[in-house]
């Protein structure tokens, strides 16, 4: 079926009110348009790095998961821990323990630091044994929930608290980690970047297309965060799409190795923009930091070529 | 709370954040064209619609971030700073 805002906003949340993340925070809107894309009637078991959504949303004895069951062990463990679940699910619906006609999907939630950084080694574990789950990273490029210290995922020249700009050095020295292609070398038979982008046709279609897909699928999804990054609480609708027409943050989907960009900006805005827009970045506006932002323009540039290219190269070898 | 309400799922809707706000979004049922937009921006999901009509944005849990007014395209949400509390 095809997307229709109106039809999708009727679902029940899975994550709902009464949680204490920040006002304005891109990652409840994140989880919420990841969950929407499950089937009403199919249940959902929900794993989480430890991280911002997971404090925040378990503050004994609440919790903020509905109808789905929500599991958390150690900073690094979620796609371990929902290996172990998926396959004891597996076991038990072989034993005839469980409702042959009631599905349930497998779904992992963390931030960049649980992913890129702590989680790395149970992800790319659990992507490898081949479970049939779905890794989603929100990504806000930092340790949001201590206090904005620096990820694998920080931006290029990003300030955080242990990437600070001052005299020494000008925010991150070390470019980003793309962990998204990292994935694709696992060929899994689905990877995608997405945003709170438009109408969240996009964040839907990639979360349908990574649940109901067998095997182990991966989504990193583009979490704006007002406190770490510094902007108005108002604005995550306005960076995330400043971040995509600018293609700091390009939207695109591997499916079996084959390569599409989602959307492409009519006129790509140059990366300023999306920078100006954020306390993080301030001191690369000034004179002397003028060659910062070129350097980030190149990269942006350089992957936004890469993605182009393998669209290309991929289509072409899938007709031949 | 008693024990047993532990193992509810979704009882954080009995911790009310609406105290967090510094700013109360005013929807203008007028102005408002259901487009729908603004429920799922709300981090907070406390935009209530029913068959998609507006209902009104549950002041309970608001925390005044502003997401909605910003992506309505009609101006149909308004913040308004809370002074007089």
């Amino acid at each position: 079926m095809p997307y229709n805002l109106k039809e999708v906003v009727k679902k029940q949340n899975r994550l709902v009110s009464g949680h204490r993340m920040c006002a304005g925070c891109g990652a409840p809107v994140t989880i919420n348009a990841v969950l929407r894309a499950l089937k009403e009637e199919d249940n959902a078991v929900v794993a989480a790095a430890t991280g911002c959504l997971e404090v925040s949303t378990c503050i004994y004895p609440y919790t903020s998961w509905k109808n789905v069951s929500f599991i958390h062990s150690a900073f690094e463990c979620a796609s371990a821990t929902l290996s172990g679940v998926e396959t004891a699910y597996n076991s038990l619906k072989k034993q005839g323990k469980l409702s042959k006609d009631k599905e349930t999907k497998f779904i992992a939630f963390g931030g960049d630091g649980g992913t890129l950084d702590i989680g790395l080694q149970s992800l790319s574990g659990a992507m490898e044994r081949r479970h049939n789950i779905t890794y989603v990273c929100y990504d806000n490029g930092a340790y949001m929930n201590t206090g904005t210290q620096r990820s694998s995922s920080t931006p290029h020249f990003a300030d955080t608290t242990t990437s600070p700009a001052g005299k020494v050095t000008q925010g991150k020295v070390q470019p980003r980690k793309d962990l998204t292609e990292i994935m694709v070398k696992h060929n899994l038979p689905y990877v995608a970047q997405t945003a709170l982008f438009g109408n969240l046709k996009d964040i839907y279609e990639k979360a349908e297309k990574a649940i109901y897909t067998d095997g182990p699928t991966y989504i990193s999804a583009f979490s704006p965060c007002p406190r770490g990054w510094g902007y108005p609480t108002e604005d995550l609708a306005v960076i995330s799409k400043l971040a995509v027409e600018t293609c700091f943050w390009p939207l695109y989907e591997i499916e079996n190795g084959v390569y599409k960009v989602t959307y492409k900006p009519a006129k790509k805005l140059p990366v300023e923009e999306f920078l100006k827009t954020q306390k993080r970045f301030k001191h690369l506006f000034k004179e002397e930091n003028k060659d910062l932002i070129d350097e980030i323009q190149k990269e942006v540039d350089k992957k936004w070529d890469y993605l182009l290219m393998m669209e290309e190269v991929t289509n072409k070898q899938k007709e031949d | 709370m008693n024990n047993s309400n532990i193992l509810k799922d979704g009882n954080s809707v009995e911790f009310k954040t609406g105290a967090w706000r510094a700013r109360t979004p005013n929807h203008s049922k007028d102005k408002c064209k259901n487009c729908m937009m603004c429920v799922p921006f709300c981090p907070e999901a406390c935009i209530k619609q029913k068959d998609n009509i507006l209902v009104g944005i549950d002041l309970d849990y608001c925390k005044g971030c502003g997401v909605c007014a910003k992506v309505c395209p009609f101006n149909a949400i308004e913040m308004k700073d809370n002074n007089n509390d």
